[in-house]
């Protein structure tokens, strides 16, 4: 039997490359090829120069918690809670939200930096996500003390 | 010179179903009984109504509703977008038809089974991909499927930035838990909450716990809508439409305008009350009561600021000095609102924005000239000023 997994992205016109960049291992926000302004979620046209054409940049991944709320109920098959859920300044000053993971609940603060990972569910779903920034080096020095 | 909206149409009929968590009936069946209730409130035959608006997500067809009701030729018909942000939207339709002759006597509603069938926030999809469902779909994959959930990631900024607390929020539970408590169409009738009981309840998705929800219901409400002059000659006692506006604002989004400037405030319910202020030519210290949407408690907090009854950050000590009850500086939602009441998407408020024009609320404050409503809260919404003739 398959274990029930989280809700997929339907995969469009206007958002199914963002999905296919996070596949493939990259944090990816719409820039315009004409004024070059960033913009998320992505759209068809920018709303600064109104041009269709457009490209994207690849994001550090690195940025701070604008909000962020704890998802306790209801619970929904393929997910685990209590749910950390972060809206993310990003460093290029777009926003993403996404969920935190390698944080305990009480850890989460207001401002906290952040770093965005690509994590890849069981069924090979991969959907980028937020960890503490510098968890990853802590793991490695943790690692390294051993 | 543009049409003018102001003091050119009133609500002359107030109708609801009994509101329950399981009707056994259908939602065209709930419609009907709330409109056949409305226009016998008001005075009026079916044959007499000539235009109709409901909500998209409003399950039943316009002229199911007619032919079932038994009204004749119809001249306007029209569906209002965005979950409970169509409520006021609904009235601006029915005034624009009164005032420019597109129709003469307008019946507005909402019906649903809100409890027994389809309950909100159970998720989006749907095969063809709309920009609606991709909208949806930055949060779906995460796990934020519930409105509860997206609104408190702006809550718990809100309340980071201008130490709200639990115990503001519980304010405006518990004041509009009292209020259900004198009205005996309300789910909160003969339930009376403590402090003890708000603070125990589960959480739900944080800061907001299960008494910052509002009722999820099975009912239905309608609203006749006429020309000022004839509402007078009809059996209630006419609630004179001031002002009313519909409002979104740049870059907002449905329940997730995440990616605006500044995330502490409503653009959109600021648009709108700059908006029908103008239009009534009041401002908020002529507002005597008010049904501002509660669809959750800290909507209500974030509004208070929104329409200037106070300034950016002083809504949580407004709410904690009890202006909110009905000896206070704003008595809000007399009825038990959303939160107590009953979950009619809004309408049922527009309804006891009424009833507090005719003097029949359930907890009547006494010399009431100016009601305040507003519909949903972060998504494109609106506002209207009930006024006496």
């Amino acid at each position: 039997m398959n274990m029930p997994s989280r809700i997929k992205p339907p995969l469009g016109h206007d958002n199914g490359w963002w999905w296919e960049q996070a596949a493939a291992g990259d944090l990816t926000i719409q820039r315009c090829a004409i004024c070059q302004t960033l913009r998320h979620p992505p759209r068809p046209m920018c709303s600064e120069c109104r041009s269709m054409e457009w490209d994207f940049i690849k994001s550090t991944g690195r940025g701070t918690v604008a909000s962020f709320t704890v998802l306790h109920h209801p619970q929904f098959p393929g997910y685990e809670y209590p749910l950390i859920i972060v809206l993310v300044d990003l460093l290029e000053g777009t926003r993403l939200v996404a969920q935190l993971r390698e944080c305990d609940r009480d850890d989460v603060q207001f401002g906290m930096a952040v770093e965005a990972f690509i994590h890849e569910d069981d069924d090979g779903f991969k959907i980028p996500m937020f960890r503490p920034a510098n968890a990853s080096q802590q793991a490695k020095e943790t690692q390294h003390a051993d | 010179m543009p049409i003018s909206m102001k003091n050119e149409a009133a609500i002359a009929g107030i109708g609801t179903t009994t509101y329950s968590k399981n009707s056994g009936v259908s939602e065209l069946a709930l419609a009907c009984k709330a409109i056949s209730n409305c226009l016998d409130d008001a005075g009026m035959d079916p044959a007499e109504v000539d235009g109709l608006v409901t909500y998209t997500l409003d399950s039943n067809d316009e002229i199911e509703v007619a032919r079932a009701v038994g009204m004749g030729d119809l001249t306007m018909f029209a569906q209002i977008n965005y979950g409970g942000g169509a409520a006021v939207g609904l009235i601006q339709q029915a005034v624009m038809a009164v005032a420019t002759g597109a129709a003469k006597n307008v019946v507005v509603w909402r019906a649903m089974n809100g409890r027994s069938g389809q309950r909100m926030g159970q998720g989006v999809s749907g095969s063809i991909i709309s920009s609606d469902l991709i909208h949806w779909s930055w949060y779906m994959p995460y796990g934020m499927l519930t409105p509860v959930s997206w609104v408190a990631m702006i809550a718990n900024g809100y309340m980071h930035e201008y130490g709200v607390t639990s115990e503001h929020l519980a304010e405006v539970a518990i004041t509009q838990r009292n209020y259900a408590l004198n009205n005996p169409a309300a789910a909160g009738y003969g339930k009376p909450l403590s402090i003890d009981d708000y603070m125990n309840a589960k959480m739900v998705s944080e800061p907001l716990r299960l008494y910052d929800c509002c009722q999820e219901t099975d009912g239905g409400c309608a609203l006749l809508i006429t020309s000022t002059e004839r509402a007078r000659d009809l059996k209630q006692k006419p609630a004179v439409i001031r002002g009313v506006t519909q409002a979104s604002t740049r870059g907002q989004e449905q329940m997730t305008s995440f990616y605006r400037e500044d995330l502490r405030s409503l653009p959109e319910m600021e648009w709108a009350a700059k908006r029908v202020y103008e239009m009534a030519g009041v401002g908020p210290q002529d507002i005597d009561a008010a049904c501002l949407y509660d669809a959750f408690t800290p909507e209500v907090v974030m509004q208070l600021e929104s329409f200037g009854f106070c300034g950016r950050g002083e809504a949580k000590d407004f709410v904690a000095d009890g202006n909110l009850r009905i000896d206070g500086q704003l008595p809000n939602n007399t009825h038990g609102g959303l939160l107590s009441e009953a979950y009619i998407h809004g309408v049922n408020n527009i309804a006891e924005g009424a009833r507090l024009i005719r003097g029949s609320s359930c907890n009547q404050p006494e010399g009431v000239e100016h009601v305040l409503v507003s519909s949903g809260v972060g998504v494109p919404t609106g506002a209207l000023i009930l006024g006496q003739d």
